[in-house]
């Protein structure tokens, strides 16, 4: 069966050690996480858990249905992708030379990043995206040397209707 | 009324209807068993030798009553003694509720004398755990860790209570004990495709497990086979939802399966899981298992659906639910010829035991005893070749009287479970079958039982080997026997009667029947040292990864 990419969208009781029930699980049952991103909803007692990994159609419906026995897991939902906005935050820092700096200021420009922090000759830039989108920049910057960077993982929403519910 | 949190443990356990609890105190617990002082006319505590005796009495007295069993432990060391026998109850679905202690909550996470993060290592082998933190809280936590216990697919929960909990003062009011959460319906289209499923078949094949036994269901599943018209084969923990002597049962499948019951399952079409999750011990190769065949699976938990076997239809729900429904709607079946292959498998030179050579086997040993059990009786093993015997050769009567160590394999269970099947049975006579190797492991509980009384015959099949793995190593390292012979000079007799229990030795086939006289009339622990031969093997065996026509029928 063909391996692909999915996204899993969890929400769960906003408390200490969910995080752990939930990748623990997948630890526990031999599948790996791609990316994890979790934070606070509009509702304080629920977490939103935006987990991306790759898998058959197998290891999608073991996973959803295992996480829904977590006592504290309210909804799993395999992302419908065609509905789906998905994003990620980068913050990268990289290095430049005398004379390169206008060549990247027009690269960020096209990439539509921003630099958060400017140095004689270090810039800290911040993109949001997809991850593909993501990932192309990385590869842009590479040549001028990477010195530090850091994403937080996909997050992802439904396009209008199209929402996870925490309630009965 | 105000009350300690301590207090609160001890009135919530009653108010959900514990009227026994297993458990050994400890530095984090006692305030707690103050409180099992005080109260000791309502809760009555069993004090085990180890811990992990409690959680296996507590895992016991769960499966033989259906109510949840309770173990109390200390923090650190207590803690982390309970777990074998947790994970234990979660791989067998046994709902237990284990309460522990744990070091005050200004000294959590500084390495404290006795501390360990119980409810992180015991994650994985729990439904569900809480650390209660807030002593607002404890009481419903308590509620809800029973609640989460027995409902749906049961299984172990535990809740850990730093000590500065157990000193808290709040109110208490007492609530109404907590009943089964109620599952999701399940739908009409699914009982339907199960019918046109079942109604397309040829040579169905009913394969029962655990799930009947839990949701006592026995008299829906005979009444399912009739109508049908299939025969039942068992899993291990399924062993008890069908009587041994109805003539549909074929008995334990898989590994150690009965070779009829192997054979009938690989010639149907269609197998009929009900309660059951098709472990690699049940099914051998999956690949061939699955050739040719459909599935209709119908288990409470949705996870089981096609984790093991992909099935063509599922019903999700309690399986008595089920079942009834099925039964309401299914005409009366009638496969002549199905019935009558089932027929010359029973009746083939493959199925019929081997003539005994009038000396002390395992078969003679296991049937001498069921001549002084009633169908009512419990009879608890520990992990091995015995338990295997036990699975091939006892007559099972009633669903819950079997208790075994299924999913995990814990040896060492044995002396646990027995204890704690015959306390759940209000200290009817219980039998344990066990091996020389397991019952070294936890022997200690023989005290437990001397202390309380309680008339156990534990029938020691001694053979001065670990016979299971010896048995691999016959098959397939060349009798390379690394390790598993003991070469130990216990001797049971003595050591039975150092612990204050009768002990009998049976070296002849005419030892056998007197001391079986004697020990069915004792009213304390019994053990009965049964010399057996070493070179007996489990028989039939179907290698690991195996199929029906890999199956060792004589050694």
């Amino acid at each position: 069966m063909a391996n692909s990419k999915f996204i899993l969208s969890i929400l769960v009781n906003n408390e200490s050690g969910v995080l752990t029930r939930v990748s623990s699980l997948f630890s526990r049952r031999g599948f790996n996480i791609d990316s994890l991103s979790v934070g606070e909803t509009e509702n304080p007692l629920i977490s939103r858990i935006t987990i991306s990994a790759k898998g058959d159609e197998y290891t999608k419906e073991q996973l959803e249905k295992q996480l829904m026995k977590l006592h504290d897991v309210i909804t799993v939902e395999l992302m419908d992708m065609e509905n789906t906005v998905t994003r990620e935050l980068m913050m990268v820092k990289v290095k430049f030379k005398k004379g390169e700096l206008t060549e990247l200021m027009s690269a960020i420009s096209v990439f539509r990043a921003k630099v958060i922090d400017l140095a004689s000759n270090t810039a800290t830039l911040e993109l949001t995206g997809q991850s593909s989108k993501v990932d192309a920049f990385i590869e842009f910057l590479a040549p001028y040397g990477i010195i530090e960077l850091c994403r937080t993982g996909v997050t992802a929403i439904g396009r209008g209707d199209y929402i996870l519910k925490s309630g009965n | 009324m105000k009350m300690t949190g301590a207090q609160i443990v001890i009135e919530t356990l009653i108010e959900q209807g514990v009227d026994t609890v297993f458990g050994y105190p400890g530095g984090s617990v006692t305030n707690l068993y103050d409180e099992l002082y005080r109260y000791q006319d309502k809760i009555h505590h069993y004090l085990t030798c180890h811990e992990q005796g409690a959680a296996h009495s507590a895992d016991a007295y769960a499966r033989v009553t259906g109510k949840p069993g309770v173990c109390i432990a200390t923090s650190g060391p207590g803690a982390t003694n309970l777990v074998t026998g947790i994970a234990t109850a979660y791989l067998d679905s046994s709902p237990v509720v284990a309460i522990t202690g744990n070091v005050t909550q200004p000294l959590i996470g500084k390495d404290s004398f006795q501390e360990v993060d119980i409810a992180g290592v015991t994650l994985p082998i729990t439904k569900h755990n809480y650390i209660v933190k807030d002593i607002e809280k404890l009481a419903d936590t308590i509620r809800e860790a029973f609640s989460i216990a027995i409902s749906g697919r049961p299984g172990p929960v535990l809740v850990d209570i730093p000590k500065d909990i157990q000193l808290a003062s709040t109110e208490f009011v007492s609530k109404p004990r907590v009943t089964k959460a109620a599952g999701a319906p399940f739908s009409e289209e699914s009982i339907k495709a199960a019918i046109e499923l079942i109604k397309d078949s040829e040579r169905p094949y009913i394969y029962a497990g655990g799930g009947v036994v839990t949701s006592e269901a026995t008299k829906e599943l005979l009444e399912f086979a009739e109508k049908v018209d299939a025969p039942i084969g068992l899993s291990m923990m399924g062993l008890t939802a069908v009587p041994g002597s109805n003539p549909r049962n074929l008995g334990m499948t898989g590994m150690h399966g009965k070779y009829a019951a192997s054979k009938a399952m690989s010639d149907s079409d269609l197998i009929i899981a009900v309660g059951t999750r098709f472990s690699d011990r049940a099914t051998g190769s999956k690949p061939e298992f699955i050739r040719g065949k459909r599935f209709l699976h119908i288990d409470i938990d949705p996870a089981e659906i096609g984790k093991n076997i992909p099935a063509c239809v599922s019903v999700i729900g309690d399986v008595r639910e089920v079942l009834s429904s099925l039964n309401a709607l299914l005409p009366k079946m009638s496969r002549g010829e199905w019935a009558e292959e089932i027929e010359a498998i029973k009746r083939s030179p493959k199925s019929q035991p081997k003539p005994s050579d009038g000396g002390i086997t395992p078969k003679s040993v296991i049937e001498a005893v069921r001549r002084y059990t009633k169908d009512d009786d419990v009879v608890a093993t520990d992990v091995g070749q015995h338990q295997m015997w036990t699975c091939l050769f006892y007559d099972f009567g009633n669903p819950r009287t079997f208790v075994t160590s299924g999913g995990l394999g814990t040896m060492g269970f044995g002396m646990g479970a027995a204890m704690g099947s015959c306390i759940g049975r209000g200290g009817k006579r219980t039998v344990l079958f066990t091996g020389d190797g397991s019952f070294h492991m936890n022997m200690n509980e023989l005290a437990t039982a001397v202390t309380n009384r309680l008339p156990l015959v534990i029938v020691l099949m001694n053979n001065g080997v670990l016979g299971m793995v010896r048995q691999w190593q016959t098959l397939f390292f060349e009798k390379r026997y690394s390790n598993t012979v003991l070469n130990r000079k216990t001797d049971f007799v003595k050591l039975a009667e150092a612990f204050g229990a009768e002990g009998l030795r049976v070296s002849e086939p005419g030892d056998l029947a007197p001391a079986l006289e004697k020990a069915f009339s004792s009213d304390g622990p019994v053990l009965i040292d049964v010399k057996i031969n070493c070179d007996e093997m489990v028989l039939p065996f179907i290698p690991p990864g195996g199929t029906i026509n890999d199956i060792i029928l004589e050694g």
